[in-house]
């Protein structure tokens, strides 16, 4: 069901892949959605997950982030293992290691765009930093947009706060699930180009979920579904 | 940004919903903060005055009336009883003092009270300026009365016949104050007090002007040369043993023209009569604010179901489900503590309003500065109550699965 395409090296130096998986199977009513038996993805590279709708992407992605709890298998992250802790401990472990840029650029609409990366380092457990902050918004561009309520963002300008809000707490491990999908060729590309460097700033690990076949080439390490 | 912030930032973001949800609360925060108000004041207001009056001997009629009237001062008197009639009860071995009252006359809407000297020790009320009254048309002016009206020693006033404002007055029988009468915090300090002798030289030697039989005129003092004898409007009796409660009334209704009724157990009465209304109006309050925990009930589950991906959302960045549980919590304890808060403040203005229009009319005062026996009951009741239904969703909300929800989106 899954083939890894390119088995990533490890980062010379000694240190181990920020992500390793191994024998992972997810069930759901008795029927197998997911099964990877094996994917490492070292320190520092952008990696792709793709596959058609529903074959699992965001099962994967919620299994790493510890948000859905896999039926087999286990998920290591920066050395530690998110499966087999407590909800509390995934929690926690997520909040600290692992920055989310969601299908639907989710964001907290009722507040402004200063105060969802701010909400983004207080359930890291980090102080409120708004130098770092305004840091990330000029780097993409939309410094303007602190005081913004995100409810009155376009597409595109959410888009950019949900990456900002993602790679606010350097977190070592970006996982985005469809971050292009809904966008036209234009801003799929520049969307893609802010996370890949955004990623290489901050030295993140990038894994990205898709169906989108215009991102594909973009990526030297890929996982099939 | 905190979790109080981000409910407020919700609440914030549907304002007209947020207001309705805090006004219901406080309607009925509001009504069963002032019927508390009320009822507690006028029970005090009610016991204090009773207090020290153990019986009241008058002419025969409703003994609520005759209460309301000698005691209170709030009503227009049955009538009044000859004075040698009386005298027997008030010389009975039973009686520790019996104090003669003669109403008929008012000052500004103040009752003026021909009594004696045995009137203040009643009240224990003290002479905070001047001296006590001593001789006919000398008056002593409660404390209430002088500041209203500005009234000092050495004062002339001129009474009105009748117990209403507007009575005719006895303009060529000025009384001379001679003295103000220390607070005392009991109706003594809302009258005019004046030997009972001055009574009956107003009406035995010049008579009203105008028209006796005017509205609010009580039957007031006959001269003796109209009905050939000295009358009193009520004997305010205090009893020297216990078991006079139990012969005395029955005596004086038994054996003589008159009627002997208890402050205690009228007051009793007449508060089980307004005490029929005030249930009524505490049980439409008690539902109105059931209405409004239902309110907040709906309000936060609606408002759980259309953020339930916000909810999600903050679970990917790490919140915890207790923290999403408190968050919903929050919102609905902000509503609570708002509608209170709101609630209190109306029903205490309120009744703070009230005693304003009371006081310019010379009834019992009713203060919104202060804090009814059960309002912290209430307090708790509301938050408990309240608090319970702001659980329900909570609890969804703790239980909410952030990735079956993404999954969906």
């Amino acid at each position: 069901m899954t083939r890894a395409l390119d088995r990533p090296e490890a980062v010379p130096g000694g240190a181990g892949p920020m992500l390793e998986i191994r024998g992972l199977r997810h069930q759901y009513d008795g029927r197998t959605v997911l099964s990877v038996p094996e994917w490492d993805v070292p320190r520092g590279e952008a990696s792709l997950v793709l596959g058609p709708s529903g074959s699992g992407k965001s099962t994967l992605l919620n299994a790493i982030a510890g948000l859905a709890t896999p039926t087999e298998g286990s998920i290591r992250i920066d050395g530690e293992a998110m499966t087999g802790l407590a909800p509390p401990a995934r929690d926690a472990l997520r909040a600290r290691r692992i920055g989310l840029v969601l299908q639907t650029l989710h964001l907290i609409g009722v507040v402004t765009v200063r105060e969802n990366l701010r909400l983004a380092q207080r359930l890291a457990g980090l102080p409120a930093n708004d130098a770092r902050i305004d840091e990330v918004l000029a780097n993409l561009g939309i410094a303007e947009l602190a005081g913004a309520k995100a409810r009155n963002l376009s597409v595109g300008e959410a888009q950019r706060v949900a990456i900002a809000r993602a790679v606010v707490n350097r977190p070592p491990l970006i996982l985005a699930d469809e971050p292009t999908s809904a966008l036209d060729d234009a801003n799929c590309e520049k969307a893609l180009a802010l996370l890949l460097a955004q990623a290489k700033a901050t030295g993140a690990t990038l894994v990205v979920a898709t169906h989108d076949n215009r991102i594909r080439e973009r990526f030297a390490q890929r996982l099939e579904l | 940004m905190t979790t109080l912030h981000l409910a407020l930032a919700y609440l914030a973001a549907r304002p007209l919903a947020t207001l309705l949800h805090v006004l219901m609360l406080a309607l009925g925060v509001a009504t069963l903060a002032f019927l508390m108000l009320f009822t507690s004041q006028a029970e005090e207001r009610l016991a204090r005055d009773a207090k020290p009056v153990d019986l009241v001997v008058g002419a025969k009629g409703s003994p609520l009336q005759l209460i309301l009237s000698t005691v209170f001062h709030v009503d227009v008197p049955n009538g009044n009883i000859g004075l040698e009639e009386s005298k027997p009860i008030s010389r009975h071995p039973m009686v520790a003092s019996a104090t003669p009252v003669a109403l008929g006359d008012s000052y500004r809407g103040h009752r003026i009270v021909g009594t004696d000297e045995s009137f203040l020790a009643l009240y224990d009320a003290k002479v905070g300026a001047g001296r006590a009254f001593k001789d006919e048309m000398e008056v002593v002016v409660g404390s209430e009365v002088a500041r209203r009206h500005q009234l000092a020693p050495g004062a002339k006033i001129i009474g009105s016949h009748g117990l209403a404002q507007s009575g005719p007055g006895h303009d060529d029988d000025p009384f001379e104050v001679v003295g103000v009468l220390a607070p005392t915090g009991t109706v003594i300090d809302r009258l005019v007090l004046t030997p009972v002798e001055s009574v009956w030289h107003v009406h035995e030697h010049h008579g009203p002007k105008g028209d006796a039989t005017a509205p609010g005129i009580a039957p007031a003092m006959r001269p003796p040369s109209q009905g050939g004898r000295l009358e009193i409007t009520a004997l305010l009796i205090k009893y020297r043993t216990p078991i006079a409660a139990a012969q005395l009334p029955r005596l004086v209704n038994a054996s003589t023209a008159m009627q002997a009724a208890s402050p205690a157990y009228e007051s009793a009465r007449l508060l089980d009569l307004v005490g029929v209304g005030v249930q009524t109006l505490q049980w439409f309050a008690a539902v109105m604010m059931a209405s409004a925990a239902l309110s907040v009930f709906v309000a936060l589950t609606s408002a759980l179901q259309e953020r339930r991906y916000d909810l999600a959302l903050l679970r990917t960045l790490g919140a915890r489900p207790l923290g999403l549980a408190a968050l919903t919590l929050a919102e609905g304890v902000t509503l609570l503590v708002a509608g209170v808060i709101l609630g209190l403040a109306l029903g205490h203005g309120a009744a703070h309003a009230l005693g304003l229009w009371l006081a310019q009319s010379g009834s019992w005062p009713l203060s919104g500065f202060a804090w009814a026996p059960g309002e912290a009951i209430l307090v708790a009741v509301v938050f408990a109550g309240g608090i319970a239904t702001c659980l329900v969703p909570a609890v969804q909300a703790y239980l909410s699965d952030p990735a079956s929800l993404l999954a969906k989106r």
